[in-house]
């Protein structure tokens, strides 16, 4: 299955610096400060996983990496690229092309899947290969069908995102995502629409993706038990700021925050 | 049988009519995709001017254009044909009403759609032609239509620069005859055979656009 996703970092670079690194990032939206002054960083390869209360900017923190959102303060860089370019103009103070590059790096799985609904589902998969990377349609399908396999889906390829369930929608916008070969890999909450006997194909796909490639995953979720499972670290957000971070093992049995324990004992109930 | 001596005449007119019409649906949509595309995803400055097209000629009277174009153009120099001005004037109006269709079918794309395309690294134009488009213009087709519509009934205003539409020739026929029930109502049978047929073709497009962009819901009907 490796051949199936190529790029990934070499352990010479793994070690040595964080393929994503915040500093000082400061995010608002008019007057609501959603990010604040906030730090934080993830080596090549690692699986993290951003718990908290809704609205304490986790999403934010993925959709500022995807360039879907600008920030004010601070400095952002993503397999060394700054995200601000120093005489960037426009709100992301970068050009197109340079939002381009970074992005190259980044892909994105949403909450509610957003597929392509004029698109079958082999489109879905190898449009953006054969429009962004240049592949030939020949080889975007050879890959797409490599991961269409992978997330259990090949036998749907020539079906519509309508004729699927959720559950299905959202492996195939998995396949979609990964057939960018990012470095990272962002999940906003990948569980979060499906109904609850759909969670499960999903977090299996996802949980496969995280033992078995060298990816960096950032995910954001309410699963707190996949969360455990997955992911070697595990930060608690509030109020725009990482109030506790660490191994999930420690975080979910001793957690040292009062905040987090309240949120884990509202959400474990 | 009178009104079998009237056909020819009308039949004439008919077919201008039919020309004139088609014509300007065919430039007026080109005009309001441009202009509808310029106001979503045109910087300020294009935005603004396709604004400005569509409100000037969404908020003046068409009769007055015609009139504009056909008596005041030639007074700076530029003079055409008849047949040219009903166009370029059916044209321009048609446009700015479509143009607003093209905007709000557009705007109603949903953000995460762009989003995804984002995500994938897509560029402006291929965003805007493979993934928003496809889905835009089927909600487009219905409104289409009605416009369609409006376009054959608004050309007869070019009877009034001396174009020898279905109208016009209706006008002669009576001034002659004065027999006004019987051609007006042949007029009226007239432009609704007409209209028929456009409807008929504006959901035979509307068919082939769903299908072109393969939504399941038209897929499976």
């Amino acid at each position: 299955m490796n051949k199936v996703l190529a790029q990934q970092p070499d352990a010479a670079s793994a070690a040595a610096a964080p393929v994503i690194e915040f500093r000082g990032v400061t995010k608002r939206f008019g007057a609501l400060t959603v990010l604040d002054d906030f730090n934080f960083s993830v080596a090549p390869g690692e699986k993290v996983t951003l718990i908290g209360p809704s609205g304490s900017g986790k999403s934010t923190v993925l959709r500022i990496l995807m360039t879907l959102e600008p920030f004010q303060e601070g400095q952002l860089t993503l397999a060394g690229i700054p995200y601000h370019e120093p005489n960037g103009k426009g709100p992301f103070r970068a050009s197109d092309r340079h939002l381009h590059q970074i992005r190259s790096h980044v892909g994105m799985v949403f909450q509610s899947f957003n597929l392509f609904p004029h698109m079958s589902v082999l489109r879905n998969v190898t449009e953006a290969p054969v429009a962004v990377l240049g592949l030939s349609r020949a080889e975007a399908e050879c890959r797409a069908i490599d991961l269409l396999r992978m997330v259990g889906l090949a036998d749907k390829k020539d079906q519509y995102p309508a004729q699927l369930s959720g559950g299905q929608q959202q492996r195939v916008a998995i396949a979609r995502a990964l057939a960018m070969r990012p470095r990272v890999l962002l999940f906003d909450e990948p569980t979060s629409a499906l109904d609850p006997q759909l969670v499960g194909e999903v977090l299996g796909v996802i949980r496969n993706l995280a033992s078995e490639h060298d990816l960096t995953m950032l995910l954001v979720t309410h699963e707190m038990r996949f969360a455990r499972e997955v992911s070697d670290r595990v930060c608690f957000f509030d109020k725009g700021r990482i109030v506790e971070e660490g191994e999930p093992e420690r975080i979910f049995t001793a957690p040292a925050e009062p905040r987090t324990r309240e949120f884990l004992q509202s959400v474990l109930g | 049988m009178d009104w079998l001596t009237y056909l020819p005449s009308l039949a004439q007119g008919a077919l201008v009519t039919a020309w004139i019409t088609l014509a300007s649906i065919a430039i007026g949509a080109a005009l309001a995709f441009a202009a509808g595309i310029a106001r979503v995803e045109g910087g300020r400055a294009v935005s603004t001017l396709a604004l400005c097209y569509t409100e000037v000629f969404r908020g003046t009277s068409l009769l007055v254009q015609l009139f504009w174009l056909y008596y005041a153009l030639p007074l700076v120099g530029l003079s055409f044909d008849p047949v040219t001005t009903g166009i370029v004037g059916l044209s321009l109006h048609v446009g700015a009403y479509g143009s607003e269709i093209v905007r709000g079918a557009l705007n109603a794309v949903p953000v995460a759609q762009r989003e995804a395309a984002r995500a994938l690294n897509f560029g402006r134009v291929h965003t805007l032609m493979r993934i928003c488009l496809p889905q835009a213009i089927v909600e487009m087709m219905p409104a289409f239509g009605n416009l369609a519509i409006e376009t054959l009934k608004l050309s007869s205003l070019v009877s009034l620069i001396s174009i020898a539409d279905l109208t016009f020739r209706a006008q002669s026929i009576r001034n002659i005859t004065l027999d006004s029930a019987t051609v007006y109502t042949l007029t009226l049978v007239g432009y609704f055979l007409m209209s028929l047929v456009l409807m008929l073709a504006m959901r035979l497009i509307e068919r082939m656009v769903r299908r072109g962009a393969a939504f399941p819901r038209a897929a499976h009907a």
